[in-house]
């Protein structure tokens, strides 16, 4: 008997265990490896060596395969998120940094920042389908959540471009504010948010008319206008807030995304560029660039709740349930 | 003499104090100003500098703001210290002290009442130098709000002492100025109150060593850890030692027979 309640409290512990086990994954550009942490406990897991150069990383649908570029091994490397261990490349061209998956998990959308090209992958068979000529310099690269839209944002260009995922060509460019670096699409897909490093601002895109919404512009007491760099841009389920990584300002900004106001500035590590959600909602990641760490903001309070040291120069960010 | 005696004293001498700090609204509104200066503008100007590091009991990067806090804090409590002490001057002036003095109880037990009554008026002001500060966006987990009260006591208690042990050499009040350069400055300036340790270890080791040692630092610690529902033994020994040296060196300073008093021609 005692031993059968003893048996059952052991399988719910590990139950609940599995519940609350969240995995952050962040690549190390600088140490050239993985760091996983678990960000209940708030404490680093392990690092792992993953390849030259880590910087930009996605997680499947399913949350089996984590993608990261490995800049200067020149691929993208495929990884098993349980065991860690390589289980293929994709040929992503040269030097890739940032690339997007579509939202079945088939297509990976590869920015080659040097030839000016979207580089187009299918992923079940690892082979590159197409290349898409783009602006100067591509760098953020995001699909619609219908599936409708594959948006790359051209650094020197200052454009966004709008590629049809059914016929991968350009439909439409639009001219964004100087040094666009990352684009997100609102769950909704109505919306295309622009993060635009020089000019310190944010634009709204109507994804329909592919028209300008609104600029928003940050101001930050203490902290200078050049220090403003906006990059990761991210927008929750409910549309209710979007939260940009400022860069050098060293501070994340809550926007709020009905009104666009800027509603609170919360104070995280050195040169924050990525950002990513926990699967709840309930948790936003940041990586802090040369602080060597990324912070937890807890959304429900809105306030930074923990800083943990990772590792050197973190850039991406994945998390799995 | 039975407990309801020492009650009733301790009673008469704490509502003493506090009915003199509710009724002199500009002591109260002054005691509020000084902290709330720093916080508003010393730290503005200073928001940026500690962004750099994370030290415990902080768990993320902080605000300047965040940082002076409890140092603030310390500061409400070293002044308040300081002010009862120029009080029992002035009560030797005037004589009260005599009537205090001649009361049938212990000398400890009434000058213990005497700090207390101090310690509760300077956590009355800390409390809404909190609320305050709330408002300027300086939270803390709301236990911490609760764990910080004993602490409170203790280095309000360990101010006050100090404040009791200084007025046992003062004679005259215009000898008081010499109490602010010469305590209250270096005691608060000479702290982790505006500067973390690390910060000071930087600039001059000497200073960090003087920082470490001086018991104004260990109250500050020990009032920034149970802010954020955390106990610094360390700084809470020290603090405890500081109060009980502090304590008995008052003792014997209100002395007649052996201490400053008797050289100062009683009180």
């Amino acid at each position: 008997m005692i031993k059968k309640t003893c048996l059952s409290i052991a399988i719910a512990l590990l139950y609940l265990g599995n519940v609350s086990a969240e995995s952050v994954f962040v690549t190390l550009e600088n140490d050239n490896a993985l760091a996983v942490v678990d960000p209940i406990a708030g404490k680093l897991i392990k690092t792992i060596p993953i390849g030259q150069r880590p910087r930009g990383i996605a997680i499947s649908p399913d949350y089996k395969y984590l993608y990261i570029a490995t800049s200067d091994d020149n691929t993208i490397k495929v990884i098993d998120t349980v065991s860690f261990k390589e289980l293929g490349h994709l040929p992503s061209g040269k030097d890739p940094e940032t690339f997007a998956l579509n939202p079945a998990g088939n297509r990976v959308y590869v920015s080659n920042e040097d030839d000016s090209l979207v580089t187009v992958i299918d992923v079940p068979t690892k082979k590159a389908i197409k290349q898409i000529k783009v602006g100067v310099e591509p760098e953020g690269i995001t699909v619609s959540p219908d599936n409708r839209w594959l948006v790359s944002a051209s650094e020197t260009t200052n454009m966004v471009h709008w590629i049809d995922t059914k016929t991968n060509t350009i439909v439409e460019n639009s001219l964004v504010d100087p040094r666009p670096r990352a684009v997100s699409f609102t769950a909704d897909s109505q919306q295309l948010w622009v993060s635009s490093e020089m000019a310190g601002s944010v634009m709204v895109l109507d994804a329909n008319k592919q028209q300008l919404l609104k600029t928003i512009k940050f101001e930050i007491s203490g902290v200078t206008a050049d220090k403003i760099q906006p990059v990761g841009v991210v927008i929750d389920k409910q549309r209710h807030h979007a939260y940009v990584a400022l860069g050098p300002a060293n501070r994340v900004a809550v926007i709020n995304a009905q009104t666009f106001e800027v509603e609170k500035i919360l104070l995280v590590g050195q040169r924050v560029w990525n950002l990513a959600f926990s699967p709840d909602q309930k948790r936003l990641y940041t990586t802090n660039g040369t602080s060597n760490d990324i912070s937890i903001i807890d959304l429900d309070s809105q306030t930074v709740t923990k800083s943990i040291a990772v590792g050197t120069y973190p850039w991406g960010v994945a998390v799995k349930p | 003499m039975n407990l309801v005696h020492y009650w009733r004293a301790m009673s008469g001498i704490i509502g003493r104090e506090l009915w003199r700090f509710i009724t002199q609204r500009e002591r109260f509104i002054s005691a509020l100003v000084r902290p709330l200066i720093w916080l508003f503008v010393f730290a503005a100007g200073f928001r940026a500098a500690l962004g750099l590091a994370i030290t415990p009991p902080y768990e993320t990067y902080i605000l300047y703001e965040v940082y002076i806090t409890p140092g603030l804090i310390g500061m409400i409590q070293l002044f308040n210290g300081m002010q009862s002490s120029l009080s029992m001057v002035y009560d030797r002036e005037m004589g009260s002290m005599r009537i205090l003095m001649v009361c049938p109880l212990p000398r400890w037990f009434l000058l213990l009442s005497k700090l207390l009554a101090g310690t509760f008026v300077s956590i009355l002001q800390v409390y809404v130098f909190l609320a305050i500060a709330w408002f300027y966006d300086i939270h803390a987990p709301w236990q911490g709000y609760l764990w910080v009260l004993p602490t409170l006591i203790l280095s309000g208690l360990m101010l006050g002492a100090l404040g009791l042990l200084l007025s046992s050499f003062i004679k005259q009040l215009e000898n008081f100025a010499g109490v602010m350069n010469f305590v209250i400055f270096p005691m608060f300036f000479m702290s982790t109150a505006l500067y973390p340790l690390w910060k000071m270890k930087e600039s001059s080791a000497l200073l960090a060593k003087l920082a470490e040692y001086n018991p104004f630092s260990q109250a500050v610690e020990l009032i920034r850890f149970a802010l954020y529902g955390q106990f610094d033994q360390h700084a809470f020994f020290y603090t405890l030692s500081a109060f009980i040296v502090f304590m008995a060196a008052a003792i014997v300073g209100y002395n007649p027979s052996k201490g400053m008093m008797s050289k100062k021609g009683g009180g």
